[in-house]
């Protein structure tokens, strides 16, 4: 059976997760039987590095790289975790997958879990999606009492758990050692590295850490081949993608295409965004949710893949892409943005901790029109004191994205601290209908 | 507040996946608070008993995550999407509404005990834009219409 290509299947929603023999009957699981049959591990990493995938969670990390990472002669226990925490702002792409399509999630983290050895698989949900951790606790279910995990695993000698794990409403645990450190059921405070968690990671073992989106992509690269799933897109940008539309637009909502799709045909196009709501004109677009650095409307002629977007002075990202019309307040959409950040700080590094709740109260200043002349610059440099000085990169998706509001907004700053106040409207109830 | 038999037994099949005693802590709590609504002072001393852990260190779980409510809640926990999607949508509009139809103050519960109105930061659900969650469930985009619509269509028990 031809395998869809697509992470939207036909005829699955958010309103019933998918089912164990629904999944199996379009093809579900049978990458999972295709690996264990072949019986070596490295050939699950070859294949996904073939197909070329990036990471989805943000970053960008090719994917059989940082599997190629795990100790391949270790005897003791390892860990895959499947990030699930998905908490950065206009962000929503994880919640449709495992609500819908919790197998081919969970099917993605076994191939992983064989892929690097690994002798248990942990799902690490946010607090806040009570609905997938019931579907996903019934895939685990499901899957389990047909032997697909546990002990010996379809009599070929493998043997896997997979676990479900909360989180407990902190954007922090979702960077990948404070990951590890909620798991472990601590205070979800990032590490130091290295050591990086291929080398020491959960309860101190191998562990690889890898976003919902990407485990999803596995079981098709494995059932179809890593050379299908590279011919759609460009190089070094393969795959489909899911994109996050927010904000603005006609019709916000997930959309998937290949990553040579543009940010404006995301939000111009009737197939995805529809145009910008009320026909006005765009100002600007995040791409990559709260932490991406904010792209000007004249700069959203580019494919929204990891290499233009970077090479564009942003990120991909968690391809939450934020559409801001014309009457939009730049100041506003910083200080909310920082204001995020205030609350979302583990703490741990003065820098980051401090840096960011001045730069909050300049920012809030400014827009209720208490501004002084220079609040914009001590805040820029402010931003700059943080990057580079935290133990990890939280202080940077700050320091870049509020830093870029400003930057690139700057006379929006100016006029605030001329004018005494907002010459904007204020945000009330609006559709994105007509 | 006594824990219910089946949130004991919850707790017993967790702790029976767990590689350390603390790992439990965080997973534990959630089930307490399912179960309860809140994490009272007895429930950290049983807590920290049936995991042997110190109080402090469950204390220490609770004081760093802001899920957890230390005292009673009410029925129905409101909670509202101030991110900026929703922002930019009007949540300090939801919020207004909210407060004035239920008449508490965000962070507070109200007067007869049915609501919490409480405001959070990204529920992923941006799309539905202002967006917020009663108890498990998401709803949005919200207007003052749907608000109370919705309002009026909970049911206690
Ligand atoms: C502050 C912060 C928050 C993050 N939150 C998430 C998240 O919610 N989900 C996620 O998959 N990755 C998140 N990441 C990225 C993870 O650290 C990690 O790179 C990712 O899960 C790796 O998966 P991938 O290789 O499949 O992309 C976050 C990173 C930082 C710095
Ligand atoms: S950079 Fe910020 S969020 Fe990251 S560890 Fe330091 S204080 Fe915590
Ligand atoms: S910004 Fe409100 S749900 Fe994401």
């Amino acid at each position: 059976m031809t395998v869809e290509l697509t992470l939207l299947p036909a005829g699955t929603s958010a309103d019933h997760p998918e089912t164990l023999d629904a999944y199996q009957a379009r093809g579900g699981y049978a990458a999972w039987r295709i690996a264990l049959g072949r019986g070596d591990p490295q050939r699950v990493i070859d294949e996904v590095q073939r197909s070329g995938l990036r990471g989805r969670g943000g970053a960008g990390f090719p994917t059989a790289r940082k599997w190629s990472f795990m100790p391949k002669d270790g005897h003791g226990p390892a860990f895959v975790c499947c990030n699930a925490d998905e908490s950065e702002p206009g962000t929503f792409k994880d919640r449709r997958l495992l609500e819908a399509t919790p197998h081919q999630v969970l099917e993605g983290l076994l191939l992983a879990c064989y892929a690097v050895r690994a002798t248990c698989g942990y799902v690490f949900l946010r607090w806040e999606y009570p609905r997938a951790a019931r579907a996903m606790q019934a895939a685990i279910d499901e899957a389990t009492q047909i032997g697909l995990i546990g002990s010996d695993v379809l009599g070929t000698g493998y043997s896997v758990e997979v676990r479900l794990r909360k989180g407990a409403g902190t954007y922090i645990s979702g960077e990948e050692t404070g990951l590890l450190e909620t798991t472990e059921g601590k205070r979800g405070w990032p590490r130091q590295k290295p050591p990086f968690p291929a080398a020491r990671g959960l309860f101190g073992m191998p562990t690889t850490v890898n976003n919902v989106e990407t485990l999803a992509c596995v079981p098709v690269i494995v059932s179809e081949g890593g050379e299908a799933f590279a011919a759609i897109g460009l190089p070094g940008n393969t795959g489909p993608k899911l994109y996050c539309l927010s904000g603005c637009v006609r019709r916000p909502g997930l959309y998937e295409a290949p990553m040579t799709v543009t940010l404006r045909e995301l939000i111009l196009d009737d197939r995805f965004g529809g145009g910008v709501a009320d026909g006005r004109p765009p100002k600007a677009v995040i791409p990559g949710g709260s932490s991406a650095p904010v792209l000007r409307a004249e700069e959203i002629d580019v494919p929204a893949d990891f290499d233009h977007l970077q090479a564009a002075g942003s990120m991909l990202g968690s391809a939450g892409v934020m559409v801001l019309d014309d009457r939009t307040c730049m100041v506003r959409v910083a200080a909310n943005a920082c204001g995020f950040f205030d609350h979302e700080s583990c703490g741990q590094c003065t820098p980051c901790r401090e840096g960011v709740h001045w730069v909050r109260q300049i920012l809030d200043r400014i827009e209720s029109g208490r501004g002084r002349p220079g609040d914009a610059d001590v805040a820029i440099d402010r931003l700059d004191a943080i990057a580079g000085q935290t133990i990890c990169p939280f202080g940077e998706a700050v320091a870049w994205g509020v830093g870029s509001i400003i930057r690139k907004f700057r006379e929006e700053f100016d006029e605030h601290i001329r004018l005494r106040g907002c010459p904007f409207p204020a945000w009330g109830f609006r559709s994105n209908g007509s | 507040m006594e824990l219910s038999e089946s949130s004991r037994q919850e707790i017993d099949r967790l702790i029976a996946t767990c590689r350390t005693r603390r790992e439990a802590i965080v997973q534990v709590l959630e089930i307490v608070q399912r179960g309860q609504g809140y994490v009272g002072d007895e429930a950290v001393s049983y807590v920290a008993n049936r995991l042997g852990v110190g109080r402090a260190d469950v204390e220490d779980v609770l004081s760093f995550y802001p899920v957890y409510h230390r005292r009673p809640v009410g029925r129905f926990v409101v909670k509202v999407c101030r991110s900026l999607p929703c922002a930019h949508m009007g949540a300090a509009r939801v919020v207004d509404h909210l407060s004035e139809r239920l008449g508490v103050a965000v962070g507070q519960t109200g007067g007869d005990g049915r609501f919490t109105l409480l405001e959070v930061e990204c529920l992923g659900a941006c799309d539905r834009a202002p967006a917020m969650m009663i108890n498990d469930d998401v709803f949005g985009p919200l207007t003052p219409e749907r608000i109370d619509a919705i309002l009026a269509s909970l049911k206690d028990g």
